[in-house]
């Protein structure tokens, strides 16, 4: 298959890129509804390419994420590579959803995520977050039909540039 | 091609190795969480993970750090002359009261003496800068440009021009992680600076709210009474003001009063913060409950004025030590 000399680096951007993201500095009144967008990011290079991202790739992100976000260290690494797995799993009937199926899987991941988080800052002992933990669920998944269309341009790209030099 | 199903994939699908390592990578993470949180195992390899992150800070803070710059770089002059203005009209003020200031330390340490009590003044600070990054969105953390590198340590207080904002929880060796007093894990030993009444200030959540919980019903505790830190706890050097009572309410079913502050410091604005490196804390928190009794009576008086000082004190940290030790 000419998709295992596919360059990585463009997609470890992409994720990185999107925990930074997570990390912007939003206005007050926003700041409840900012997308995990690395879940979104990784939920889709998953799908696409289960064989070159998977369970690994989750954890590694959601390290770099309890490092930038002061959590307890494994928090986001537990509910990203519980997400990644699912993802793996199910990837070749998630592909083929119409998208309006896909967001709703999402929809579902992401409450599943949100859900780990929460869990565990109860077991450690951290305050509740109250309503902001779920509202921004529902942003993420709104917003997935937009990052999808842009995933997928970057990946028919890489995708177009790796057939011209294989 | 994109929804081809090679091998690879076919072999993800099916390869029940994946449910292994999703266990493995599961239990790991158990562990991290648990080593992290009840041994705190994971301070060194936090410290190196978060300085292998900080240039995706520094990269996350530039288009404010930008914003800021060319804010500066465009000003027009006329707008610079008024700014100049205004702050050496400031200064001047500021230097006057500092002089005060100078004598009163100086009588506060020959009183001290007299009480065989170490002086409480000559803290050391540095200025930090609070980063545009955002951490858990749901807890009130900051991120500043001071590290381990320069000293920084955990327990660290963190103050700006107008009083306490928080502490230092983490120290990495590029940036520290900071916990703000309005977070609601933080609690805070504060003292009335009128009645000297100790107490707790609890965070709240919310930027502009203190708590202050378990004030029996005849507490003497008004509205715009002044709070300031009581060096109990040992964390937050004595005497910095923290917050203003914003509202003290009677509920006839509870035991305590329901009060609340508001913090002094602009915690929601705040961009420079100043680091303290207390003096010689830890004898005048041992004898702060014994020398309280004495001079009670007569205190309100040379401590009213002192405390709105206390800011300019640290802001011109050379000059309070210097004058400290001569006296």
């Amino acid at each position: 298959m000419s998709r295992r000399n596919v360059p990585r680096w463009p997609v470890w951007l992409t994720l990185i890129g999107a925990a930074a993201l997570m990390t912007l500095p939003l206005p007050d009144a926003l700041t409840a509804y900012r997308p995990a967008w690395a879940t979104l990011v990784l939920i889709y290079w998953i799908m696409m390419w289960p064989g070159r991202f998977g369970l690994g790739t989750g954890w590694a992100i959601g390290l770099l994420l309890d490092v930038l976000q002061g959590a307890t260290l494994g928090q986001h690494a537990l509910a990203l590579t519980v997400v990644a797995y699912i993802t793996l799993r199910f990837h070749l009937q998630i592909r083929i959803f119409p998208l309006w199926q896909l967001t709703a899987t999402v929809f579902a991941l992401l409450g599943l995520e949100a859900f780990i988080l929460f869990w565990i800052d109860g077991v450690a002992g951290n305050p509740p977050a109250g309503a902001a933990r779920w509202s921004q669920v529902v942003t993420g998944a709104v917003l997935w039909p937009f990052a999808m269309a842009i995933m997928d341009r970057l990946r028919e790209r890489l995708e177009r540039r790796d057939a011209r030099f294989a | 091609m994109a929804l081809s199903t090679p091998e690879s994939d076919q072999r993800g699908f099916r390869d029940p190795g994946n449910g292994l390592r999703f266990a493995v990578v599961c239990a790991l993470s158990i562990a991290l969480m648990v080593a992290d949180n009840r041994v705190n195992l994971l301070q060194d390899i936090r410290r190196v993970l978060a300085a292998a992150a900080f240039p995706l800070q520094v990269l996350v803070d530039s288009p404010a750090a930008l914003g800021r710059w060319l804010g500066e770089a465009g000003a027009t002059r006329s707008r610079l002359l008024t700014e100049n203005e205004a702050l050496r009209a400031t200064s001047l003020e500021q230097s006057g009261q500092l002089q005060r200031l100078a004598a009163l330390e100086a009588e506060n340490e020959r009183l001290r003496a007299l009480l065989d009590s170490t002086a409480k003044v000559g803290d050391r600070v540095l200025i930090a800068e609070i980063m545009s990054v955002d951490m858990d969105p749901f807890r009130q953390r900051v991120v500043i440009n001071k590290g381990s590198q320069d000293d920084a340590f955990i327990g660290q207080a963190l103050i700006d021009a107008d009083g306490v904002v928080g502490q230092i929880t983490r120290d990495q060796i590029f940036s520290s992680q900071a916990i703000l007093i309005t977070d609601a894990e933080h609690a805070l030993p504060v003292e009335v600076l009128r009645t000297r009444q100790r107490t707790i200030a609890n965070g709240t959540g919310q930027l502009d709210r203190l708590s202050l919980p378990f004030l029996p019903r005849n507490t003497d505790i008004a509205v715009g009474d002044l709070l300031v830190t009581s060096g109990l706890g040992g964390i937050f050097p004595p005497g910095y003001p923290v917050a203003v009572i914003s509202k003290v309410a009677t509920d006839s079913g509870t035991e305590f009063l329901s009060v609340e502050a508001e913090p002094a410091a602009a915690l929601s604005r705040v961009r420079e913060v100043l680091l303290i490196w207390p003096g010689n804390q830890t004898p005048t928190d041992l004898l702060d409950p014994a020398t309280e009794i004495a001079p009670d009576p007569a205190l309100p008086e040379p401590t009213d004025s002192a405390a709105p000082e206390s800011g300019q004190e640290a802001s011109e940290p050379e000059a309070a030590p210097a004058d400290g030790d001569q006296a």
